[in-house]
């Protein structure tokens, strides 16, 4: 018999989750430079791109890593998950995120 | 609930079937860019059928499971999704046709669940929701191979086990491991032959053979909180590091090539090399291609006719039907020559990268940086053009650039601006003996085509396509080889739906352009309900400096621009192929300098191809958009037109 259970806990023990020490400051998505890490706190766009963004994995507490820049200097692609997306700078806006101010060393 | 020692049970999952133990229907859910595509084309072969779902712009395509010997099976390849809540139209169509509530789709019986192996974890978000509808289905972890080449693996018993269903590593572009997916068809389909279930193993498979992993049921499996994407997002990486799954070391090839291809100072460079190769052979190859491929045609006609002898028959046949299919059938080359650069451009991973380059640029004028290419190739033809909107997956962009599309200067305007040029305007050196007149002349054609664009693009955007936001969200995908079979298949894809789509249209209104050119019988053109059509709108063409032979050539045009030119020869009783000086002549003789420009201006806004409205109609999968389309470009070349002429006959002498 299959039992679909309900998984309200969250495992932040998780083996891929960054380690949570040093100092952590909260931005805007946009604002991180090249190269840094941003913990993922909270998401605020319209219904459907959010729903979106979310599926694509931009949940809190996942890890982005800014990748690097378009050469207009307009859509900035991340890494989450080991796949990069780029994302124009309006929507990265609305994504709040804790910067880690130390050295990224939690990436792959 | 059969279960034995972990060789043969599958999980029967406690949802009747549709017809119990039956399966008829298969569906094929996956996330974009798994590879989705490639597994449909190998599992049903060359025979498939692509259309629109009813009511929405989402293609549907649907095969016979022949790749496998199973064409008692019908595959159903369901767009690429990230999750079963309807927030886009994606999803809610592949939603629907899950649920077997899509009109004319038959509810799949059993599902084919496709992952990227090389990003599993995210991917298998997608696992919990498609599980959950309670279908039998197979995961196949796709790209195995190149997984584990770059020293990536998964417990795939063990995933088995915490999903509830076999899992099977597969590659859909080597067509390794598919047998799995017989096994799972044939044991479903046939439950009394339970017993040689797919070969069970775990370790490591080779870089060819793949494996199925079948679950011994260990009681209940968990899934995550229905609807919830951090849910997901915590279920899966919690099954991915229960399954032990240890992500490849990403490409670094990937990285050093966009460290080259998205510099700040070499990227837009070689963005720029690659536009003007495209832009360059389809134009130095694929015209004369076409030109030469139409000879062809048109000869062959002739041919025939002869055969057939001098009679209403030989003129419907050939001069409307054959010539009609003719004047379809020579983009032909055209399109298949942007679809095989589009597709190298796509399947290498270079398209995501043009568009994240263009996008400052297509955003200042509303679009976004995918409506690039396609609006690129617009310049040859805007019918490949506004096929390869596809690509774009914002709908509202997607219709934008649809509707701009045809303003873009195609090759079919060519012929009457060449011929009107050389009869009207000088041949005066401007800028030394490179760049004279007609140069310019040429050149500001081009110009007013862009800027009609742009303006109709803002125009858009700002009014019945309004966007909400900017939702530009663009997957990168890592760089790869196209290989000959997924080119060659887009190839034959395309090349059919543009000629049934556009070729059913083009025939019914050549037929009624013929009929309309011959009715009543025994008169020539002018005597004819066209002819006298041509004089009946002659006071409205009157102010733009047209007179009604020019009317009845705009008639005609309406089947294809080119067509223009040879009905004006044929009024002026003079061969255009031979005689093009005669028709020069006779033109100067009959209309003025400021008609001949106008009539170019028309032409450069006027959307006179039925192949364009053919193909929107399909693309926007509704009449009211190319309709639309006809009646905006129409007003504004009858507007600019008038403008043209008026300024002419009063400020140039």
């Amino acid at each position: 018999m299959v039992a679909i259970a309900l998984l309200s806990d969250f495992r932040l023990e998780e083996a891929d989750e960054l380690e949570l020490s040093g100092a952590w400051k909260l931005r805007l998505l946009s604002e991180l430079p090249i190269g840094t890490v941003g913990v993922v706190e909270s998401l605020e766009l319209p219904g459907e791109i959010q729903h979106h963004l979310m599926h694509m994995g931009f949940v809190p507490e996942a890890r982005v890593l800014v990748v690097r820049r378009a050469p207009a200097g307009d859509p900035t692609v991340y890494s989450i998950d080991g796949f990069e997306v780029a994302l124009r700078r309006d929507t990265a806006k609305a994504i709040r995120v804790r910067e880690y101010e130390g050295q990224s060393t939690g990436q792959r | 609930m059969s279960d034995c020692c972990g060789t043969t049970a599958t999980l029967e999952v406690p949802v009747e079937p549709r017809v119990a133990g039956r399966i008829r229907t298969v569906a094929l859910v996956g996330p974009p860019n798994s590879g989705k595509s490639t597994l449909f084309n190998r599992l049903t072969g060359l025979r498939q059928k692509v259309a629109n779902y009813p009511g929405v712009t989402v293609e549907q395509r649907v095969g016979r499971l022949n790749g496998i010997g199973r064409g008692d099976l019908t595959l159903i390849d369901l767009p690429g999704i990230y999750g079963l809540d309807s927030y886009s139209e994606d999803a809610r169509v592949a939603v629907d046709v899950l649920h077997g509530e899509m009109p004319g789709t038959p509810a799949p019986d059993a599902i084919l669940l496709v992952l990227d192996s090389l990003q599993l974890r995210r991917q298998l978000m997608l696992a919990a929701p498609v599980l959950s509808l309670g279908l039998p289905t197979l995961v196949l972890l796709n790209m195995s191979d190149l997984m584990e080449a770059r020293g990536g693996r998964v417990d795939t018993l063990a995933l088995a086990q915490e999903l509830g269903v076999p899992v099977a590593k597969i590659s859909a572009t080597r067509g390794a491991g598919l047998d799995a997916i017989t096994h799972f068809l044939n044991r479903k389909a046939d439950p009394l032959t339970n017993g040689n279930g797919a070969a069970n193993g775990n370790g490591s498979v080779g870089t060819a053979v793949a494996e199925t992993a079948v679950a011994p049921v260990t009681g209940r499996i968990e899934l995550p909180v229905m609807g919830n994407p951090r849910s997901y997002r915590q279920w899966a990486h919690g099954v991915s590091s229960r399954t032990r799954y240890k992500a490849p070391i990403s490409n670094e090839w990937t990285k050093r090539i966009d460290g080259v291809l998205l510099h700040k100072v070499w990227g837009p460079l070689v963005f720029l090399a690659v536009v003007f190769a495209v832009f360059q052979v389809v134009f130095s190859i694929g015209q004369p291609l076409s030109d030469g491929f139409g000879n062809l045609l048109n000869a062959g006609g002739d041919k025939v006719g002869l055969l057939l002898g001098h009679n209403w028959v030989e003129s419907l046949l050939i001069d409307g039907v054959w010539r009609g299919v003719a004047s379809v059938l020579v983009f032909l080359p055209q399109i298949l020559l942007l679809f095989l650069f589009i597709g190298v451009l796509e399947d290498s991973g270079y398209l995501a990268r043009a568009a994240l380059i263009a996008d400052r640029v297509m955003r200042s004028i509303g679009l976004n940086g995918k409506a690039f290419i396609p609006l690129l190739s617009a310049y040859a033809c805007a019918v490949p053009a506004i096929m390869a909107t596809r690509t774009i997956e914002n709908k509202r962009d997607r219709f934008a650039t649809i509707l701009v599309a045809p303003f873009m200067t195609c090759s079919a305007r060519l012929p009457i601006y060449m011929l009107m040029i050389a009869a009207f305007i000088p041949n005066k050196p401007l800028l030394g003996d490179f760049f004279g007149l007609r140069a310019a002349v040429m050149l500001s054609l081009y110009l007013l085509g862009f800027v009609a664009a742009l303006t109709t693009a803002r125009l858009l955007k700002s009014s019945i396509l309004k966007a909400s936001s900017a939702p530009f969200i663009l997957e990168l995908p890592q760089y790869r080889l196209p290989t000959v079979r997924s080119l060659s298949l887009r190839l034959m894809d395309r090349g059919k739906v543009f000629l049934r789509q556009a070729g059913t249209v083009i025939l019914a209104v050549t037929m009624v352009l013929w009929v309309l050119s011959h009715v009543p019988f025994h008169t020539d053109l002018t005597g004819s309900v066209i002819g006298r059509l041509g004089h009946l709108i002659e006071p409205i063409l009157r102010p733009l400096g047209f007179n009604w032979k020019i009317g009845i050539g705009l008639l005609t045009s309406v089947l294809a621009r080119e067509v223009i030119v040879g009905t004006l020869g044929t009024l002026y009783g003079a061969d255009p192929a031979t005689q093009s000086l005669g028709l020069q002549a006779a033109l100067r003789h009959d209309l003025t300098l400021g008609g001949a420009m106008a009539l170019v201006v028309f032409f450069a806004f006027a959307l006179q191809c039925t192949s364009t409205l053919a193909i929107v109609r399909r693309e926007t999968n509704s009449w009211r958009w190319p309709a639309l389309q006809f009646i905006y470009m129409g007003c504004l070349a009858y507007v600019a037109a008038l403008a043209t002429n008026q300024v002419i006959v009063h400020f140039v002498r």
